[in-house]
């Protein structure tokens, strides 16, 4: 097989199309590198989902969080806090198992009605996992935007009641776009690791269906095949700088929209700070 | 466990749930805490060391030692850390049976590696293909432990060049005034005064860590994922103790266990960070000489 015939029958390998069996026997880097590079979509597309979905119960977390009423603030800290607290590995299983035995238990205690067509979508690894890096992203980033909120210069607020600026008008004007800009360059680095964070999908208990697995699953399977780590393992960080570097680019612009309006010397800069495995 | 243990099908719920929590398994099970908390005590001060090399490396005068410090400081920035345990894990295992293999059969002609297999001498696997067992999994342990080592390392690394960076010039300037040599002004004076400014993310690090350890699974390692997965699973009325499958049950309780892990060591890390701040001229320092004021 050629190059590019390997490409044609590989590149879509994760999704389901072209060919059905995985290389085997003599494996060519061309192989190697095109199917590594197909379960990337994988990781591409539960960081893209789980980071823009994040997003918004992130936000609405940081605000909860800094609520003076109880019953708002105490579920937003307890949220933040079982899932920082603990490690996304075992959400993982934890999400899984509870995924497959509610509906089981749902099923045999009422026999007559069959809801697997309901419920199976969430045993898999497309939507099950994407639920867990959904929240487990969201109380990281809502920490983050808490902290944030909680940093807003004293004076802007002023400022605004000097307006007669309240409620709403007042977040949505004041209070949102600083802590954005306060928050965006830790928010950088959750992005980052939130991308890292994907490989763990295929390691903890979701099944990779039709060994349509992401990035690290191919990795693992030629380091088994060929016992020679030194090929599959850089190709997989090679792909990985890459979406790092795109990630950094991409929130690099949006941060310099976002401080656009502030002397050079006063802007913040993305720096790196690790907020690693999870 | 007990002696009403005997016969369990016999056993009303309370009882029954004494004998099955503390049969042989189980022990294995609680053990397996052991093994992680050992794993922690082991790495954490390794992964220091090594990341104290790593930062020293990093600010070298020697252009191949500093080039090299930079290189693993900044390895784990880009790449998903699973990635790299994985690899090292396979890596080590190959890098160590190769290098035995070179002394312990010099004469041996045929290449290592033929096509998709790693073959070394009979001699030079580590451990022997003939040890016991346990042999097995204490090295598959240390392994481990290592590779873990190397990572944190590396993010230890980062950590304290960031905190050797964060240490007042002046204070260096001022030792050399005295007339201290580099390596006496580093030692006298740089890393004295770096710990405070290291804490934050050497916390970071410590909760990092303990979230790490459900990775050992990944590794080959009977820890408690393992065995909580084992147990889990459900049992036919062949077995002793019958039931449905519980890993939900097991996980649950694998997840207070790090709630409560994190909590206790937030608490603690918090103290520490007060106590050092004391009469440091940072923010928290700052805060505490207004408070007292």
């Amino acid at each position: 097989m050629s190059c590019w015939e390997t490409v044609q029958a590989y590149a879509f390998r994760s999704l389901g199309y072209g060919e059905r069996l995985l290389p085997r026997g003599d494996i060519t880097l061309c192989e190697q590198i095109t199917l590594i590079g197909s379960g990337l979509i994988w990781n591409v597309y539960f960081g893209l989902f789980a980071l823009f979905l994040g997003f918004f119960l992130a936000v609405a977390l940081a605000v909860a969080k800094s609520s003076p009423r109880a019953v708002i603030r105490k579920p937003a800290e307890w949220f933040i806090f079982v899932f920082r607290g603990s490690p996304l590995f075992i959400q993982f299983f934890l999400a899984y198992f509870a995924l497959v035995n509610l509906p089981e238990e749902i099923t045999t205690a009422s026999r007559v009605i069959d809801i697997s067509w309901l419920t199976d979508p969430f045993a898999r690894a497309w939507l099950g996992a994407l639920i867990v890096l959904f929240l487990n992203t969201s109380a990281y980033s809502g920490e983050i935007f808490y902290g944030a909120l909680r940093s807003v210069p004293k004076g802007d607020l002023e400022a605004a009641d000097a307006y007669g600026m309240t409620g709403w008008r007042r977040f949505r004007r004041i209070v949102f776009p600083t802590t954005m800009r306060l928050a965006w360059p830790a928010y950088t680095n959750e992005a980052i690791f939130l991308f890292h964070a994907t490989t763990l999908v295929y390691f903890s208990g979701f099944p990779a269906f039709r060994q349509q697995g992401d990035a690290l699953y191919y990795a693992q399977y030629f380091a088994d095949r060929t016992f020679n780590p030194f090929v599959p393992y850089p190709i997989v960080a090679v792909y990985f700088v890459i979406v790092t570097l795109i990630v950094i680019t991409v929130f690099g612009m949006i941060n310099r929209r976002l401080n656009r309006h502030l002397p050079a010397a006063r802007r913040q800069r993305v720096r790196y700070r690790p907020n690693l495995i999870r | 466990m007990f002696e009403y243990c005997s016969d369990p099908s016999s056993l009303e719920t309370t009882r029954w749930f004494a004998c099955y929590l503390t049969n042989g398994v189980h022990m294995r099970f609680y053990s397996s805490f052991l093994t992680v908390l050992s794993l922690l005590a082991i790495t954490a001060p390794v992964a220091l060391a090594f990341g104290f090399l790593g930062a020293m490396a990093s600010r070298s005068h020697l252009l191949p030692l500093r080039a090299l410090g930079k290189l693993y400081t900044s390895m784990v920035r880009g790449v998903p850390d699973i990635a790299f345990f994985l690899f090292f894990v396979i890596a080590l295992d190959q890098a160590l049976e190769w290098v035995n293999h070179q002394i312990q059969c010099p004469d041996w002609d045929e290449p290592i590696r033929q096509g998709a297999n790693f073959v070394v001498c009979q001699a030079a696997k580590i451990p022997l293909s003939s040890a016991p067992q346990w042999m097995h999994e204490v090295y598959n342990y240390f392994i481990a432990v290592f590779t873990f080592s190397i990572v944190f390392g590396a993010f230890a690394a980062n950590v304290l060049f960031g905190a050797m960076q964060s240490v007042p010039h002046a204070q260096i300037e001022t030792a050399e005034a005295y007339g201290m040599t580099r390596r006496q002004s580093f030692w006298r004076i740089l890393v004295p005064q770096m710990w405070i400014y290291a804490l934050p993310g050497l916390s970071n690090l410590w909760m990092i860590l303990i979230k790490a350890t459900p990775l050992l699974f990944l590794l080959g390692v009977e820890d408690i994922v393992y065995w909580a997965r084992e147990l889990g699973g459900s049992r036919t009325s062949q077995f002793a103790y019958p039931h449905g499958d519980w890993r939900l049950w097991y996980f649950l309780g694998l997840l207070v266990f790090y709630l409560c892990f994190t909590k206790v060591s937030e608490v603690v890390l918090g103290r520490i960070t007060r106590r050092l701040s004391h009469g440091q001229a940072t923010m928290g320092g700052e805060a505490q000489r207004k408070a007292a004021a």
